[in-house]
């Protein structure tokens, strides 16, 4: 199986299925005001998320993770699923659970698998990649990363992605990308892919070690420190330059 | 009913119990070594249960205790890990402690959101055997168990049947093995769970929407020991199915 994009794959809501088209035509699309411009995931596939994966979120835990209950840096890749019921696309209403205040946005890039990727060697790794979107990567907030419960990351909608799958050929440097994320159009983080534990073609590499990725699967290159958090009623944009611009407006259970 | 799905003769099929293996949905009456069986259904979310059963949780660590006020356990897996009966998994050369985990597989059969515990067995599609394999010397304490142990490829066995929930009248009274190379290693009944199948899917569905195909692994009792390459390893659920698996080395691989 094979999936390889030359231009920007997205599916608008109403649209019988997703298309190909220039990522100019998504990006107009996507921002066009009003009701009219929500979309539907990019991707069914698999998602993972990759955790502490970001040099200043390792950084962050400092002598914790010498301490109990990690009592070691990590050393393999840490990994986790962003299961079906969370995966939504760009502009749909994400609901805040009635027993979080706020939820924390966890702005990363999507890299989409677009042929069968086992045991990958880094230098081979790219080619296995079909190209990547932008990923939300939403959160209960939470301190410990050491057995979290699943209702910290598994709700309904916490995974926005999209709006489009913008080809690989289209992003010269995924280990380059400025993500920056704004809340009612103030800008609360900027961050980068630039200092990651594993770039995006090791990261490849160590994960297809153990663990196959197929076409359509989705793994993030993690969050970096101090994502920001966001109440119902506000709208959160992540913008990746040259990826895309995801947006979506936290809404309360009884608004949904 | 129980239902497979297979490969055969270069197509995957549908397929039934038979009294001499199984038989195709186009009528094809087969032996059960003439197919290659894969994972029962199509398989959505796969949410599986950490020491679930009381004494499994004491044969893991002395200082824990879980009991049914807790909140669940509760990892995910991906499809990618999944294979069928009769099939292989690989054990790494150079790790000292794999084990099998004999677990029955609740299946759901509709979409299910903020179910209570009395409707609860009403969305469940049907059961099957888990093989959930994990290797210990990947442990790592961030995000346990994390995928490294937890979600290998090979190392979640599925199968052979979907049992439909009608023909199993009660869920929480079936006794489990597993036997390696025909010695049993492992035994328990589903009555010793500490969350139950109805308190599982309140609990999950409380907040997540859970969907057909979606699968719960609902742990695993006490007596899980080592196994090497070249071990044939069954878990068995009376009533539901006899899963054989058998553990292969980095050769086959090619590693």
């Amino acid at each position: 199986m094979i999936f390889m994009l030359e231009q920007a794959l997205a599916h608008p809501q109403g649209e019988p299925l997703a298309t190909e088209r220039s990522v100019d035509h998504w990006q107009a699309l996507a921002a066009t005001p009003g009701e009219g411009a929500a979309f539907l995931p990019p991707t069914r596939g698999t998602v993972y998320g990759t955790l502490l994966n970001h040099l200043d979120a390792l950084a962050a835990l400092g002598d914790q993770v010498h301490a109990a209950p990690y009592k070691a840096p990590p050393r393999a890749p840490i990994l986790y699923i962003k299961p079906r019921n969370t995966v939504v696309g760009h502009r749909v209403p994400v609901v805040v659970p009635a027993d979080a205040a706020e939820l924390e946005m966890g702005a990363t890039l999507g890299v989409v698998i677009g042929r069968t990727a086992s045991r990958v060697a880094e230098s081979e790794a790219l080619a296995c990649v079909a190209g990547y979107t932008v990923v939300n990567d939403i959160s209960v907030p939470h301190a410990s990363v050491y057995r979290p419960s699943m209702r910290f990351k598994c709700r309904d909608g916490f995974c926005p992605m999209g709006p489009a799958i913008v080809a690989r050929k289209g992003v010269a440097d995924p280990d380059a990308l400025v993500i920056s994320v704004t809340i009612d159009g103030q800008t609360v983080q900027r961050s980068s892919t630039a200092g990651l534990v594993r770039p995006v073609a090791r990261l490849i590499a160590d994960v297809t070690e153990f663990m196959t990725l197929f076409p359509g699967d989705v793994l993030t290159v993690g969050v970096a420190a101090g994502a920001p958090r966001a109440r119902a009623g506000q709208t959160v944009t992540i913008t990746i330059h040259g990826v895309g611009r995801l947006e979506n407006t936290l809404v309360t259970e009884d608004s949904k | 009913m129980k239902r497979a799905r297979v490969a055969y003769s270069g197509a995957i099929h549908d397929a039934t119990e038979h009294p001499a293996g199984l038989r195709l949905a186009d009528g094809r009456v087969l032996a059960e070594d003439a197919v290659v069986w894969l994972p029962p259904f199509e398989v959505g979310t796969v949410i599986a249960l950490g020491l679930n059963y009381a004494d499994h949780v004491k044969e893991l660590s002395k200082e824990l205790t879980v009991t049914a006020k807790d909140e669940p356990l509760a990892f995910l897996k991906s499809p990618g890990a999944l294979i069928g009966h009769r099939g292989q998994t690989r054990r790494p050369a150079d790790v000292t402690f794999m084990h099998y985990e004999c677990e029955l597989a609740v299946v759901i059969g509709r979409t299910a959101k903020n179910v209570k515990r009395e409707d609860a067995m009403q969305v469940v599609a049907g059961y099957t055997v888990a093989n959930d394999y994990a290797i210990r010397d990947y442990l790592e304490n961030y995000y346990r168990p994390n995928l490294r142990v937890k979600n290998r490829d090979t190392c979640t066995v599925l199968g052979p049947w979907l049992v439909d929930a009608v023909d199993v009248p009660d869920p929480h009274d079936l006794a489990l093995r597993t036997l390696v190379n025909g010695q049993v290693t492992q035994q328990g009944n589903t009555s010793d769970m500490v969350a139950d199948i109805p308190a599982l899917i309140e609990y999950l569905s409380s907040f997540m929407t859970l969907g057909a195909g979606d699968v719960i692994l609902t742990g695993t009792p006490d007596g899980v020991v080592n196994v090497n390459a070249g071990d044939e390893v069954i878990t068995e659920i009376d009533g539901i199915g006899r899963l054989v698996n058998t553990i292969v080395g980095d050769t086959l691989f090619g590693r």
